[in-house]
């Protein structure tokens, strides 16, 4: 049999995309990805224009506050991710709280800041501000997308990749170990099946959580280990909101956890941070 | 801090506040009246609905369906449906009476004949339709009236999540079981079926929609993998049955050669022409996904139209199908309930009116927020009824899934399993013990009360006493034969509500009562359009409609204070268009289809 005629490209082009400087893209494109995949395979947005408003407000208030507050112009890629974050999970029928929840985000990293730095993941907390507060107008997607095993192995797959290209993994992993464990622990508390402990951590709303929200460098704390045990906390705070019956246990617990966590990190070491940069 | 820093931490703050305040100005919460409730109903709303079991001598309860023991942590949520209400006149006496299902083994149904007086008599035991739910044939989920033998007495047809049957009406006197060698299916798990005309033959074939799959008997399950796949894109629920009538009582499976081939989670069922060809298109509710919307080609064929015609893009979990025309604009539009839960799931009611004039490819718009009626809590049965003879058509919809232990909630728990993959969401063994909890429980029944310009207002609570039972079905009828329509609420493990309802005087009505004879005798699928005062109403004929409901026969029209009607333009499933000018008000008006 005749060799095949295989072209190859050279690892170096390659690389080249592969960049810390170009990997800024790829979060927020694999984020289109599951967006778009998921919207013409089930459909899972009720309505393009809410997605919209949401994008539309967290880019906008995104320029306007860079310019104003921080005198700078910033990448726009975080707050696209926010933006599509908000379009996904909440659900309203009314657009307001979409527009509202984008701005509540993007104001959040302008307004609750620490040393030069914001503490809470923007969507994070534009999210449980409104599952929180404004529950008769919002609710979320815990329920409201497909869960095709395929699908889901392909997105878990890619997100892996994605996060361990943004040197995130262990949190992911530890997330995912931790949730899991716990899961097993609440079985055994509840007495309800392992599997329907597990269950929502094979749903949509959870893969958003663990490739997006846990591992966002911004609200991160600065070395790995630390990341490791805040990511713990994170799960043990969920699993007590779990037994107490909050639907939403994971955005709040992030929500609580990952700013004080962040909070002590940086007053331990923003000076030497700020000396390094 | 700068100024600018100043002023977007005060923008903060004040959005913080906002998206509170403004959250909660949107409570869909029930409401409560005190005092003199009935006289401010009828001052403000100009009807009051109050109930009468006892002083009808309606003294029904029904029982949930008996499961499998291994169903046994989640059986309060397997075992939530089956409370049904169909209203018929099975003797022809020219009064409404009552029919309700009931699903536990050995319970009896309850067929309540009208004695003229105000009361009711249960008759279904001596007419043999009331011992139905014997251990092994399943349990009765609802029933629907048609008269498939033309023969002039509704005959009826028994779903239920086991063995269809059908009876055949021996002219008012008896009821016979012509099931045997009929071609109705050995077992279906049926929550939905209606009869209606699709080829337009004269003959009334019927549709039912399987709800889990028919592979299972509930009460003796081998596997525990019969829940659904997923909670909004769910395939693997019962599959359809188009039952084409072929004469002699006999009725041939057509379903796959008609192309209803989906094995989605029915729940509901209406039929009306939106094409206006004059042949019966197919609106079907489903739990689980998207509703579904069948284009009848010429009594041919279906063709599902769902995304094209605009209604099959966003899943919900459809409860109910029904027909109103809210703005008097002469167009029939379909609302379908789903599932609001503050802060958890806000799916929404819909209103689907088609846009423009009836073509071949209808389109419609969703309408159900713009009008104020798409928030009501867990609902199932809707139905439109002008209960004020105003003019204008109100709207009934019952709420409520489980009301277990007062305090606690199963919507966590159901949160769990209904986010996760399918290996676990369609596992029953997996989902967590329900342990007597309540799930969007102790709802009211939403009243909505039409303002006549397109808009309502939420009356629950002013316009009857407070009630929260677990609504299913609804069904409008005249019962007393006052001009007015009364409300029938058959309520899961629970007593109906039979409501009687008082109207203001000064407002004028017309009733018409279709049969066909070239079209099916009981004129399923007909449609008035009333013109008066500059008013243009439509209403059809239907053959079952709701969730697991059926309304009195005869269609009723609100008049307001309006001394006459312009004219009533009767299109009948023959084809035949017949206009009557001026016909008296405060009248029913019995019609025959002129043979000619």
């Amino acid at each position: 049999m005749p060799e095949a005629n295989v072209e190859t490209v050279p690892s170096n082009k390659l690389s080249r995309l592969w960049t810390p400087e170009n990997f800024k893209y790829v979060p927020p494109a694999f984020l289109t990805l599951i967006l778009l995949v998921g919207q013409f395979t089930y459909g899972i947005l009720d309505s393009y224009l809410n997605l919209v408003v949401s994008v539309v407000t967290c880019l906008i208030s995104e320029i306007i506050l860079a310019r104003t507050v921080l005198h700078t112009r910033k990448n726009l890629a975080s707050a696209y991710i926010s933006g599509i974050s908000i379009g996904i999970l909440i659900r309203s029928n009314m657009m307001w709280p979409y527009a509202m929840c984008a701005l509540l985000s993007i104001l959040s990293k302008y307004v609750l800041r620490y040393k030069g730095r914001h503490l809470w993941n923007p969507s994070n907390f534009g999210v449980s501000w409104m599952l929180f507060m404004a529950p008769l107008a919002v609710a979320g997607l815990s329920i409201q997308w497909g869960n095709n095993l395929a699908a889901m192995a392909v997105i878990w797959c890619l997100g892996l990749v994605i996060v361990n290209r943004a040197k995130r993994l262990h949190v992911s992993i530890a997330y995912v170990i931790s949730f899991a464990v716990l899961a097993w622990v609440r079985s055994l508390i509840t007495h309800d099946a392992f599997l329907a402990e597990l269950s929502p951590l094979t749903g949509p709303m959870y893969q958003l959580f663990v490739f997006f929200m846990v591992t966002e460098p911004a609200t991160g704390v600065s070395t790995k280990r630390g990341r490791i045990l805040v990511v713990i906390g994170v799960a043990l705070v969920e699993f007590v909101l779990r037994l107490y019956g909050y639907i939403y246990a994971p955005f709040y617990a992030l929500f609580l956890v990952g700013p004080i966590c962040k909070y002590f990190d940086l007053r331990k070491n923003a000076p030497k941070l700020a000396k390094n940069q | 801090m700068s100024v600018a820093r100043i002023i977007v931490t005060i923008v903060f703050i004040g959005l913080l506040v906002a998206s509170v305040l403004l959250s909660g100005g949107t409570s869909f919460k029930p409401n409560a009246a005190g005092g003199d409730q009935e006289a401010r109903s009828l001052k403000k709303y100009g009807f009051y609905l109050e109930p009468v079991n006892k002083e009808a001598g309606i003294d029904f309860r029904h029982t949930p369906p008996d499961l499998d023991p291994r169903l046994k942590p989640i059986a309060a949520q397997i075992a939530s449906m089956g409370a049904a209400v169909s209203i018929c006149d099975f003797d022809n006496d020219g009064w409404n009476d009552i029919y309700f299902t009931n699903s536990g083994n050995g319970s009896h149904n309850a067929l309540y004949h009208n004695l003229h007086d105000g009361k009711f008599a249960d008759v279904a035991d001596s007419m043999g339709i009331g011992d139905v739910n014997k251990t092994g044939t399943g349990s009765s989920m609802g029933a629907v009236w048609g008269d498939f033998d033309n023969d002039g007495y509704q005959d009826l047809l028994l779903y239920k999540w086991g063995k269809p049957e059908l009876f055949r009406n021996d002219s008012g006197r008896r009821f016979i079981n012509v099931t045997e060698g009929s071609g109705l299916p050995a077992w279906v798990n049926a929550n939905s079926a209606i009869w209606f005309d699709f080829d337009n033959d004269g003959l009334l074939d019927l549709f039912i929609g399987g709800y889990y799959s028919e592979q299972f008997d509930l009460q003796h399950l081998k596997t525990s993998l019969i829940m659904p796949e997923s909670f909004r894109y769910a395939n693997n629920g019962g599959r359809k049955y188009l039952l084409k009538n072929m004469g002699h009582g006999h009725f041939q499976d057509v379903t796959q050669q008609y192309g209803l081939t989906s094995t989605r989670w029915v729940l509901a069922a209406g039929a009306a022409d939106f094409t206006g060809d004059g042949y019966p298109e197919l609106f079907v509710s489903d739990d689980y996904n998207v509703d579904e919307f069948y284009l009848n080609d010429s009594g041919k064929r279906f063709v599902e139209a769902g995304r094209k015609a605009g209604i099959g893009f966003i899943p919900k979990s459809g409860m109910s199908v029904t027909f109103g025309d809210l703005d008097n604009s002469g167009v029939t539009g379909v609302y379908t309930t789903n599932i609001t839960e503050e802060g958890i799931l806000i799916q929404g009611n819909n209103y689907w009116k088609p846009k423009g004039a009836p073509s071949a490819d209808p389109h419609f718009v969703n309408l159900a927020q713009l009008s104020g009626i798409f928030n009501a809590g867990w609902s199932y049965g809707a139905q439109f009824g002008d209960l004020n003879n105003d003019g204008n058509e109100d709207l009934y919809v019952a709420n409520g899934y489980i009301s277990g232990k007062k305090g606690t909630d199963y919507w966590y728990d159901y949160s769990k399993v209904t986010g996760g993959n399918k290996a676990i969401i369609g596992d029953a063994d997996n989902w967590p013990a329900m342990n007597g909890k309540s799930q969007s429980g102790y709802q009211q029944d939403k009243i909505w009360f039409n303002n006549g310009n397109g808009l309502f207002t939420d009356v629950s609570g002013n316009v009857c006493p407070y009630a929260d039972y677990d609504g299913r079905a609804v069904a409008l009828a005249d019962l007393w034969n006052r001009g007015v329509l009364d409300v029938i609420v058959a309520n899961q493990d629970n007593i109906p509500l039979v409501y009687k309802n008082t109207v203001v005087s000064g407002n004028h009505w017309i009733d018409f009562d279709l049969h066909g004879t070239v079209s099916n005798a009981d004129a399923v699928g007909a449609t008035i359009v009333l013109q008066w005062n500059g008013h243009e109403q439509v209403q059809v004929v239907t053959g079952g409609i709701g969730f697991s409901s059926q309304n009195q026969h005869r269609l009723h029209f609100g008049l307001g204070t309006a001394q006459r009607v312009d004219k009533a333009i009767i299109t009948w499933p023959s084809g035949r268009k017949d206009e009557l000018a001026s016909p008296a008000i405060d009248s029913v008006h019995v019609i025959r289809e002129n043979k000619s």
